[in-house]
């Protein structure tokens, strides 16, 4: 098996004549989380609903779990589980509901369900609020429940787009913890769009996008020597508006 | 076992509608007064006005309600259609739209199973609606309502893939309205819903025209000959090519590569 979970080669991709991404290429291992790194308006939301197949490309290729997205699309997709930036659940079910929904298109039956729900519910300290409906939960809560879900069916490759915007720090550290804990304890694969610097890791491998082109990718210390700074927010300063 | 994954995902996206609908309230009571409305007060005020004469399937001189209960059925169905539509609309811009597309199903078994949980949905609505009637003594042969159900699912299905077509066109929430104006109005008031064929071919010669080949009058017309017993063919061909050419076509609109969402960039 390769230790590759996820695969971005020479991708392109353009709305009509407005090319969004140019020739973009990353790798993300088994166990590595990858923080993608760019400014507003780089790419990042492009480059995600390409590789959760939202979009076609023509131009390059995406390798999921040594699935090619566009010969093996639906196996490709059963190995992934995202957090989109939007909140994606339905507000007038409840918890349960909403991931017992997801277990169903996921293919899973409903006792594995039940259970797959419970160790996901509790590893996120949400177990004993299932039964509320999700309106009644703050931005934090909801996204650990988006979380959970997308986490259900056990995925190789895990996406989050900027999951942790528009939520208090408390939420924040807990998300971006909890995170880095199952990159660490499973051999999941993450990719974390983000324009937040605090939320990298030094073990997190960077990959730096502006404007749909790759501008430096590896660890911190890759980045900043790149930049030729000595800190993550210059050579992420440098290598994005610098270059507008 | 791959028949499985479709099994629960077919129920997950029923039962989730139901349970929708079943919290929204208001939906369904806005479902159910909108035709009581229409028989209650609009053909009770035309009853006098218009007169019906013997047409098939009836075999005597029947009430203006009674001629526009399947009109009315169709309408319940023609607006769950377009509901359907705009939930699917709002789905897509509150992106929960983007889990069900993502599910690694393919992407015409997730559409048809959204389409046939809103014509269930349909169906529960039409049938609450005709035991009202019932007891507004417009009531047809028993065996009717038996034969009304594949009948039911034939045009909910018809209807809604018409309205998933035009949710993979609408760009934006606020455009519903436009839905409303050019396609649920003039597809209801150029139908046989409201007058037979040949009362409007004596207004009107084109409206006469409009009306025959308008897919909402063949959906009507074959519930109301399902309604008694009866089988229309030529309204179920027109039905039936209608559903596969909007389900078709919706199937593209929502294609990644060749329909509508990427050339929105949504």
């Amino acid at each position: 098996m390769s230790d590759i979970a996820l695969e971005v080669v020479n991708l392109s991709f353009a709305y009509g004549k407005k090319q969004v991404l140019h020739d973009l290429s990353f790798q993300v291992k088994r166990g590595q989380c990858c923080i993608l790194l760019g400014p507003n308006g780089a790419g990042k939301s492009t480059l995600f609903s390409l590789i959760t197949r939202l979009y076609a490309y023509r131009q390059g290729e995406i390798n999921l779990a040594g699935f090619n997205i566009k010969k093996k699309p639906l196996k490709a997709l059963g190995k992934l589980g995202v957090v989109f930036q939007q909140t994606t659940l339905d507000l007038d079910l409840t918890v349960q509901q909403n991931l017992r929904y997801h277990a169903a298109l996921q293919g899973i039956g409903r006792k594995k369900a039940n259970a797959n729900i419970q160790e996901q519910l509790e590893r996120l300290g949400m177990y004993e609020r299932r039964a509320e409906l999700v309106r009644q939960l703050n931005g934090g809560h909801r996204r650990r429940v988006e979380i959970a879900r997308a986490l259900l069916h056990k995925p190789s490759v895990l996406l989050l787009d900027e999951p942790t915007v528009g939520l208090d720090v408390p939420s924040r550290e807990s998300i971006v913890q909890h995170v880095h804990q199952l990159v660490q304890e499973t051999d999941l694969a993450v990719l974390w769009a983000t324009h937040l610097l605090d939320e990298v890791y030094s073990t997190d491998k960077l990959v730096v996008i502006h404007q749909g082109r790759l501008q430096a990718q590896g660890t911190r210390e890759d980045i900043m020597c790149k930049a030729g700074v000595d800190n993550l927010n210059d050579a992420f300063f440098n290598l994005t508006q610098g270059k507008s | 076992m791959r028949i499985f994954h479709y099994w629960y995902a077919l129920w997950g996206i029923v039962f989730r509608e139901l349970l929708r609908f079943v919290k929204q309230k208001e939906r369904f009571l806005s479902a159910l007064v909108r035709p009581l409305v229409w028989l209650f007060v609009f053909a009770a005020g035309f009853r006098a006005a218009l007169g019906i004469a013997i047409i098939p399937p009836y075999e005597t001189y029947i009430l203006y309600e009674v001629y526009i209960t399947p009109g009315l059925i169709g309408m319940i169905q023609l607006f769950n259609g377009m509901q359907s539509s705009l939930s699917m609309v709002y789905d897509r811009e509150m992106g929960s739209m983007r889990i069900l597309l993502v599910s690694p199903l393919p992407r015409w078994f997730l559409l048809a199973s959204k389409l046939l949980a809103g014509v269930f949905v349909s169906i529960l609505q039409v049938y609450v609606f005709l035991g009202v009637a019932w007891f507004y003594e417009i009531q047809a042969p028993l065996e009717g309502y038996l034969w009304l159900l594949p009948a039911l699912l034939l045009t909910g299905l018809m209807l809604g893939a018409l309205g998933l077509l035009l949710s993979s066109f609408i760009k934006q929430l606020e455009n519903f309205a436009g839905v409303m104006n050019f396609v649920i109005f003039p597809m209801f008031f150029m139908s046989t819903a409201l007058y037979p064929l040949w009362k409007l071919q004596e207004s009107s010669e084109w409206l006469y025209k409009l009306a025959e080949y308008n897919p909402f009058s063949q959906a009507v017309e074959f519930l109301r000959f399902a309604l008694y017993g009866q089988f229309n063919q030529m309204a179920f061909c027109y039905t039936a090519v209608a559903f596969v050419l909007f389900f078709l076509l919706a199937i593209i609109g929502y294609n990644p590569s060749k329909g509508m969402m990427q050339r929105k960039g949504r």
